[in-house]
C-alpha cells in the first residue's frame, strides 16, 4: 500500500511502543507534525529542543523503553546534541528524530541546513540520513534496535522534508538483523568460573555496581550475590538504586565524593567485582593506586569498557544479569565457605563509623544537605523517581537521599549536563505517572532549562522542583575554594530572578523557604499534591562538598573536613 | 610504541568510512595510512589502516572498532604471519647521467618507468614496508620530486 513517509514514519513509530514524544515542530518538518496531529502518540511540545532530549532520556530510565524526541532540521537537531551527548556517555536508548532539507538542497547551504548526521556521529551510538521513504520503516526498526539492545544509547535519524512528503509503499517487516552487530549477552563459561574461584578465595570482596546494573535490571541478583557470599556494595552515581541504599551491606557511593568506607574498602579489598561499571576517573581517581591489592572481575556488555582505564584480571563480556545469573549458579556449585567476611565487614564499619557522612546543621541557615534528607524522609513511603541537575545539588543527593529500588535516581552522570533535571523530571513523570518525580535543582543548572516551567503548566505535569539555592555555581565555587585560593571567578550568580515569582509568572505555584523551620512544612505542602511546583530554598551559600578526593588523588588524599574560614575576610566575588 | 596494521571488514554504506576516521581523531589515535575499497562482495568494503601505539592503545582501538556498527569482523595484522603491500609512485630527478642507475636500481626492486620528461623519471614500484623504504633511500641522491604512496594493504596467511 502506497503512503506518504510522514505516515510510514509515524506508524512505524507507534509499532515500536512509542506512547510519548517531546519535540519542537519547524519547517522541514511540516508534513510528520501534520501526521501527529491524528495519532494517538501524546507528543509533548517543549520550549527548547536540549530539554526535548533530556525528557526522552528522563522518560528512557524511568522506564526502561526507548525515548523519542524530535527537532527540526539546523538549529532544531544542533539543539538536541547536548541531550544526545548526555544520553550516549550514559547509555540511555533514545531515538532523536531531525528534519533534514530537502535531498536535493542537502549540501547547499539551504535555510537551516546543517549536516545532522555528521555533528552526532561521534555522540551517538548511529544514526541514519533517510535518502528514500521506502527505507523509513526498516531504519526506524533498526534504529530502536540499536538504541535499546547491547549497550543502549542514542541513535539518530534524519529525516529530508522530501522524504516525509513524498509516497512509497509500506511493507512491514518483522525483525531486524544486522549482521555487523551482535552484542554478546552470555558470559564465557570459562572466565565465569574463574571469577567465582576469585570469589571464593577471597577474604576482603567488594562489589563495584554501576549503571549497567539498572540498564540490565539486575538489582535482584546483585543483592543475592552480595548476600550468599556476604560482600559489601559501593555503587557509582548512576548505579545508586542499583542496591539498597538502605542494606546493611551498603558502604555509599564511591569516587571523588564518595564515602569514606567505600573508597578505603576499594583500595583495601583482595577481589573488586566490578558491575556494569566503567571505572570514569571520577570513580577512580589516580588510577594506580585504586584497588591496589585486588583481582579485578569486570562484568560488562561492551568490550571496550574492560581494561580501557584499569588492568583486569578477569574480564566477562555480557549481560550484567545473564552473567550473574551464570555466576551465582557457579557459586552454588562451588559453595565456598566465605572466609574472612565477617572481619571484614567490621572493619568497614570502623571506617563508617571513623567517617560518616556529616555536615554542621544549624537552625539559624538552611543547610543544602538538611532538604535533601528532609525531602527523603517525607517520601519514604512515596519511593519517589529524583532527578537532579549537575553539581553540589547532584553530589548531596547522591550522598544523603538513599536510593532503595533501581529507576529512583535520574541524573547526568558522564557528561555532567546543567539544565538537564527538570527536563528529565518532565520525561520521568510522562513515563511514570503513578510515580511522585522531584527535581533536586541548583540555583545555575535550573536557569539553564528553566523554560520549561511552560511545559508543565501547558500540560499539568505535576513535578515538583526543589531548588538549593546558594546563589553560587557551587560545584565550581568549591573548587575554587579549595584549589584556586578562594579566588571566585565568574561564579557567584546572586544577581538572579525571584524563583517563585518566575515559577508563578508561568501558573506555576511557587514558595521560597529561607529558614530551617520552615523545610519540612512547606515540602509537606509542596509536595503531596498532582500540581507542578517550585520550592525556592535559600541555602548556606558556601557550604562544601564533603568528603572530596582532588581529581588525580588517592583515598589517602580526602579531604574529610570542612576548610577553616577566615572570619571577617573578604572574598573576592 | 609500535606500528600495527589493522584490517577491517566494514559495511560499504556512506557514512561508515567517517565513523571509522572519526573514531581515530576523536580519541586521539593516529592514522599513518588508510586504504579502502570494495570486497569482492560489493556490499563490504575492506579497510586497511596503519596505526601506532602501545599495547593498550591498539587493544582499545581493536575494541573501539568491533563496537561500530557497521563494522564486521577486525583483525590486528601485525599479530599474524601476513602479506603486505603497498604501491608508489614516485618522481625522480633524472639528468642524462643518473638515467642508467636510477634503472638499475629499478630493476633490482621490480619498478617500471611509468613516465619520462626531459629533466625526472617517474617510478612504479610495489613491495612491503622495508623495500620500499630501501628503494626510496636508494632513489633520494637524486632527488625525489613527489612521492605518492598508496598505504599498505594486508593479507593474512591461511592457517598460520
Amino acid at each position: 500500500m502506497e503512503k506518504f513517509g510522514a505516515q510510514i514514519l509515524v506508524e512505524s513509530l507507534i509499532e515500536e511502543g512509542v506512547d510519548t514524544m517531546f519535540g519542537y515542530p519547524g519547517g522541514v518538518l511540516l508534513y510528520i507534525f501534520d501526521v501527529l496531529y491524528d495519532s494517538p502518540i501524546k507528543f509533548i511540545l517543549v520550549r527548547h529542543e536540549q530539554a526535548a532530549a533530556h525528557a526522552a532520556e528522563g522518560y528512557a530510565r524511568a522506564t526502561g523503553k526507548v525515548g523519542v524526541c524530535m527537532a527540526t532540521s539546523g538549529p532544531g537537531a544542533t539543539n538536541l546534541t547536548t541531550g544526545i551527548a548526555d544520553a550516549n556517555m550514559d547509555s540511555v536508548p533514545i531515538v532523536a528524530i531531525t528534519g533534514q532539507v530537502t535531498t536535493s538542497l542537502i549540501g547547499g547551504d539551504a535555510f537551516q541546513e546543517a549536516d545532522a548526521v555528521g555533528i552526532t556521529r561521534s555522540i551517538t551510538k548511529y544514526n541514519y540520513l533517510i535518502k528514500d521513504p521506502r527505507d523509513i520503516h526498516r531504519i526506524i526498526k533498526e534504529a530502536f534496535y540499536i538504541a535499546r539492545t547491547g549497550r543502549p544509547g542514542p541513535v539518530l535519524v534524519d529525516v529530508p522534508k522530501d522524504v516525509s512528503s513524498t509516497t512509497a509503499p509500506f511493507e512491514k517487516i518483522d525483525s531486524v538483523r544486522l549482521r555487523s552487530y551482535n552484542p554478546v549477552l552470555k558470559g564465557n563459561p570459562k572466565q565465569v568460573k574463574r571469577a567465582a574461584e576469585a570469589i571464593a578465595q577471597s577474604s576482603r570482596p567488594v562489589i563495584y555496581g554501576g549503571g549497567g546494573i539498572i540498564i540490565s535490571g539486575a538489582a535482584e541478583e546483585v543483592k543475592e550475590l552480595s548476600q550468599s557470599q556476604k560482600i559489601p556494595v559501593t555503587l557509582t552515581l548512576m548505579g545508586l538504586g542499583g542496591f539498597p541504599g538502605t542494606h546493611p551491606y551498603f558502604m555509599g557511593m564511591l569516587g571523588m565524593h564518595g564515602t569514606w568506607a567505600a573508597n578505603r574498602a576499594v583500595r583495601d579489598c583482595d577481589c573488586l567485582i566490578a558491575v556494569g561499571a566503567r571505572f570514569d576517573d571520577r570513580v577512580t581517581g589516580k588510577v594506580d593506586e585504586f584497588a591496589p591489592h585486588a583481582r579485578i572481575i569486570h562484568i560488562d556488555i561492551d568490550p571496550s569498557s574492560i581494561a580501557k582505564n584499569v588492568p583486569v584480571q578477569i574480564p566477562i563480556v555480557g549481560d550484567v544479569k545473564t552473567v550473574l545469573h551464570q555466576l551465582l549458579k557457579e557459586l552454588a556449585e562451588i559453595k565456598p565457605a566465605p572466609r574472612g567476611r565477617d572481619k571484614w565487614l567490621k572493619e568497614i564499619a570502623t571506617w563508617e563509623h571513623e567517617h560518616p557522612l556529616h555536615y554542621h546543621n544549624g537552625n539559624k541557615v538552611i543547610k543544602p544537605q538538611f532538604v535533601v534528607e528532609k525531602i527523603y524522609e517525607l517520601t519514604r513511603k512515596q519511593k519517589p523517581i529524583i532527578t537532579t541537575e549537575v553539581g553540589q545539588n547532584q553530589m548531596w543527593t547522591a550522598q544523603f537521599f538513599k536510593f532503595d529500588e533501581p529507576r529512583t535516581l535520574i541524573s547526568s552522570g558522564g557528561l555532567g549536563t546543567m539544565g538537564f533535571g527538570f527536563p528529565a523530571a518532565i520525561g520521568a513523570k510522562l513515563g511514570r505517572p503513578d510515580k511522585m518525580v522531584i527535581d533536586i535543582a541548583g540555583d545555575g543548572s535550573f536557569q539553564m532549562n528553566i523554560q520549561e516551567l511552560a511545559t508543565v503548566a501547558q500540560y499539568k505535569i505535576p513535578v515538583k522542583v526543589v531548588i538549593l539555592n546558594n546563589r553560587f555555581l557551587g560545584m565550581v565555587r568549591q573548587w575554587q575554594e579549595h584549589f584556586y585560593n578562594k579566588r571566585y571567578s565568574h561564579t557567584c550568580i546572586s544577581c538572579q530572578p525571584d524563583f517563585k515569582k518566575v515559577a508563578e509568572a508561568y501558573g506555576v505555584k511557587g514558595y521560597r523557604v529561607d529558614h530551617p523551620s520552615e523545610v519540612a512544612p512547606v515540602l509537606k505542602e509542596a509536595l503531596f499534591n498532582d500540581e507542578p511546583c517550585v520550592v525556592d530554598c535559600r541555602v548556606d551559600r558556601e557550604e562544601n562538598v564533603l568528603p572530596i578526593i582532588p581529581p588525580g588523588k588517592s583515598v589517602y588524599d580526602t579531604i574529610l573536613a570542612p576548610p577553616r574560614r577566615k572570619k571577617g575576610g573578604r572574598r573576592r566575588v | 610504541m609500535d606500528k600495527h596494521t589493522i584490517s577491517i571488514l566494514v559495511e560499504n554504506r556512506f557514512g561508515a568510512l567517517s565513523r571509522i576516521s572519526g573514531l581515530f581523531s576523536g580519541r586521539g589515535y593516529n592514522i599513518e595510512s588508510l586504504s579502502v575499497a570494495p570486497t569482492a562482495d560489493p556490499s563490504v568494503s575492506r579497510m586497511t589502516i596503519v596505526t601506532v601505539g602501545d599495547e593498550r592503545v591498539i587493544e582499545q582501538i581493536v575494541k573501539q572498532l568491533n563496537k561500530q556498527i557497521d563494522v564486521i569482523k577486525v583483525w590486528n595484522v601485525s599479530d599474524h604471519a601476513a602479506i603486505e603491500r603497498e604501491l608508489i609512485l614516485v618522481r625522480v630527478n633524472a639528468g642524462d647521467k643518473n638515467q642508467d642507475e636510477i634503472i638499475r636500481t629499478c630493476q633490482a626492486f621490480g619498478a617500471k618507468v611509468v613516465d619520462v620528461s626531459g629533466s625526472s623519471i617517474a617510478l612504479e614500484m610495489m613491495g612491503d614496508e622495508s623495500e620500499v623504504e630501501n628503494f626510496l633511500s636508494l632513489l633520494k641522491p637524486f632527488g625525489i620530486k613527489e612521492l605518492i604512496r598508496s598505504g599498505t594493504v594486508a593479507m593474512i596467511k591461511e592457517g598460520k
